[in-house]
């Protein structure tokens, strides 16, 4: 059962496929002169945020399955408001000293997030407030 | 200094966004779960706009608020009109992703091109490309969710069509490669818009040919790839808190469309490249069958003599907006004693958890809402199966019609029970273009019309006998 559901994974582990090439194919630029020095003024450490990501991927995937069959559709819409995380690269690239064209991208991107953030916690609310049990919605039966 | 502070916001930021997702395991701590997002993302914003580097608050301030002015109607939308805000929701997680990535590219391109490394580059280019397709393809499945008219609702297909997209997947993919090798070249700043450009089209191409009933699994890939979008720009801006966000929302979205794809027992393949909707047609002909009708006072009779009830809602029961009327239903059979329960196929609706949202808006009890595998072994001791709306996921053919676009669906089995009630609207095939086995079946009687004014039809019968003239 396992196995079939990873097979099927397939098409969706494409992006890791790629980031790992990527990261094959890095010494390969290192030989251009010019680039050489200078990827070593600036080099990231690429392999603790790979370890970040994969453990992060990990937590997400044993929280979510016990997530409730009732609450997918809110699931949905706070996954939504809570990966609109890009309100953290958005407000970087608009509040930072660059040209105008670069912040107004920033400034577009950070708008997209906000309504994602506000909407997304908003709806979420909304809908759970409405799950309730028996005893608490109130009397029954209004005839 | 500062800098500590931030990095200390962002890791109980990252703290509170697991706590919220872990709690929304049970509806009764799931509010708490959002309070914990809201704090987490609250964090993570001001931590932000502290640090140093953040010099310009104008357009910050506006774009927060217009965030604001967008956002709260968003959030008003009726429950059923949740799935294409969702969709849109994506587009917009998709155009940021894809906005921050090409800003840092021309960025990096004009100040600092050293800082434009492989790794980098290779993260950039997979967050345009993520970010981009989902923008497009969520748009489109929007439109299509709020049946926009110039988009087409059933799935569009055309010779070659997978041929096509692979193409365009391969172009992006070698056109990204030459961008990472080379990500200073003197085409490299006209090359990078080919990219987007390749990766807009591909998410148009991508969603066209899908149909409504493969909404909840396309829904849920694309949270996935909002999500991994935002992992991609934490690469490319060497922040760990947009890592750890953007992977727990890419594992939930995965989850969410493992589970659907379980559920019709399809895999993401032919989702994606399988264009529902075409095979069946050949199907078509074969012997007339007929339908049994009954009225609203045949049926009413019928469920009244009753012990156990069960209703399958559908996507049919979200169009007519019948839900209100089936708790006035459900009230007035509890009042006589009888039991209902609700059976929920997890791809009912048009997207994960759809029919639960929509019953719990009509003060419906959840304890009542029964998943699927918990109810069927319940289902011979049924005395009336009530079907609102819903049709593949009843469709007994699942089990045994190897010609079956649904063969190997796990399904309700609404044919178990003694007797079954099928509100439909008209009497063509459902949404696939299948006939369905069950309304043809020696127990099932057909309520033709509206599940809306067939419902009010049977509260209005139980309801007369209990008003006493």
């Amino acid at each position: 059962m396992q196995r079939r559901v990873f097979t099927r994974l397939a098409p969706a582990a494409i992006p890791l496929v790629l980031a790992a090439t990527s990261l094959a194919a890095q010494p390969q630029v290192v030989d251009s002169t010019q680039a050489a020095a200078a990827t070593h003024a600036v080099a990231v450490d690429v392999w603790p945020l790979v370890y970040v990501f994969v453990l992060a991927t990990f937590i997400g995937l044993g929280v979510i399955r016990r997530v409730s069959r009732l609450l997918h559709t809110p699931l949905m819409s706070i996954t939504n408001a809570i990966s609109a995380i890009a309100v953290v690269g958005s407000i970087i690239v608009t509040g930072g000293d660059y040209p105008t064209p670069i912040r107004a991208m920033g400034a577009i991107a950070l708008f997209a997030s906000m309504t994602n953030i506000v909407s997304g916690f908003l709806i979420t609310d909304r809908m759970l407030k409405m799950f309730k049990t028996e005893e608490k919605s109130g009397p029954g039966g209004r005839s | 200094m500062i800098l500590s502070f931030v990095q200390a916001a962002y890791v109980l930021a990252t703290g509170l966004f697991v706590f919220a997702l872990h709690w929304m395991n049970t509806p009764k701590t799931a509010r708490r779960g959002v309070q914990a997002g809201v704090a987490g993302m609250a964090l993570a914003v001001l931590a932000t706009w502290a640090q140093p580097g953040v010099v310009h608050h104008g357009w910050i301030v506006l774009a927060i608020i217009a965030g604001f002015v967008v956002g709260i109607p968003l959030a008003m939308v009726p429950l059923t009109a949740v799935p294409q805000r969702t969709a849109l929701s994506h587009a917009f997680g998709g155009l940021a992703a894809g906005l921050v990535g090409t800003a840092k590219y021309y960025l990096w391109l004009g100040e600092g091109p050293e800082n434009l490394t492989a790794f980098r580059m290779v993260a950039i280019i997979l967050e345009i490309i993520l970010g981009y397709l989902t923008f497009t393809g969520s748009l489109l499945a929007a439109g299509k969710l709020q049946e926009v008219k110039w988009i087409p609702q059933r799935p569009v297909t055309y010779p070659g069509q997978n041929l096509i997209n692979l193409l365009l997947a391969a172009a992006a993919i070698v056109a990204g490669g030459a961008l990472a090798l080379h990500p200073t070249a003197s085409w490299a700043p006209q090359l990078f818009p080919v990219i987007i450009a390749l990766a807009l089209l591909f998410g148009v191409l991508l969603i066209i040919p899908i149909g409504g009933a493969d909404m909840p699994t396309v829904i849920a890939i694309l949270n996935s790839y909002a999500g991994l979008a935002a992992v991609a720009m934490g690469f490319v801006l060497d922040n760990k808190l947009l890592i750890t966000a953007g992977a727990l929302d890419g594992s939930s979205g995965l989850i969410l469309a493992i589970i659907m794809c379980k559920a019709m027992n399809r895999s993401f393949t032919n989702v994606l490249f399988g264009a529902f909707g075409q095979v069946q047609q050949l199907k078509a002909g074969g012997e007339q069958k007929q339908y049994k009708g009954e009225t609203a006072e045949g049926a009413a009779q019928i469920l009244e003599q009753a012990s156990l009830v069960v209703i399958v809602p559908g996507y049919g029961m979200a169009v007519a907006q019948a839900q209100h009327k089936i708790r006035e239903l459900y009230d007035q059979l509890k009042k006589r004693g009888i039991s209902v329960k609700f059976a929920i196929h997890p791809v009912a609706g048009r997207m994960p958890g759809h029919m639960n949202v929509l019953l719990a808006e009509a003060d419906i009890p959840y304890t009542d809402l029964v998943e699927m595998d918990e109810i069927n072994p319940d289902m011979p001791q049924c005395d009336v199966c009530l079907v609102v709306g819903a049709n593949d996921v009843v469709n007994p053919a699942a089990r045994f019609d190897k010609s079956s676009p649904i063969y190997g669906m796990p399904i309700i089995d609404a044919d178990k029970a003694r007797t079954v009630f099928a509100i439909k609207r008209s009497k063509n095939p459902g949404f696939a273009g299948i006939d369905n086995e069950l309304y043809f079946a020696e127990k099932t009687w057909m309520l033709f019309g509206d599940a809306k004014n067939v419902i009010g039809e049977l509260v209005k019968q139980f309801a007369g006998e209990g008003g006493m003239h």
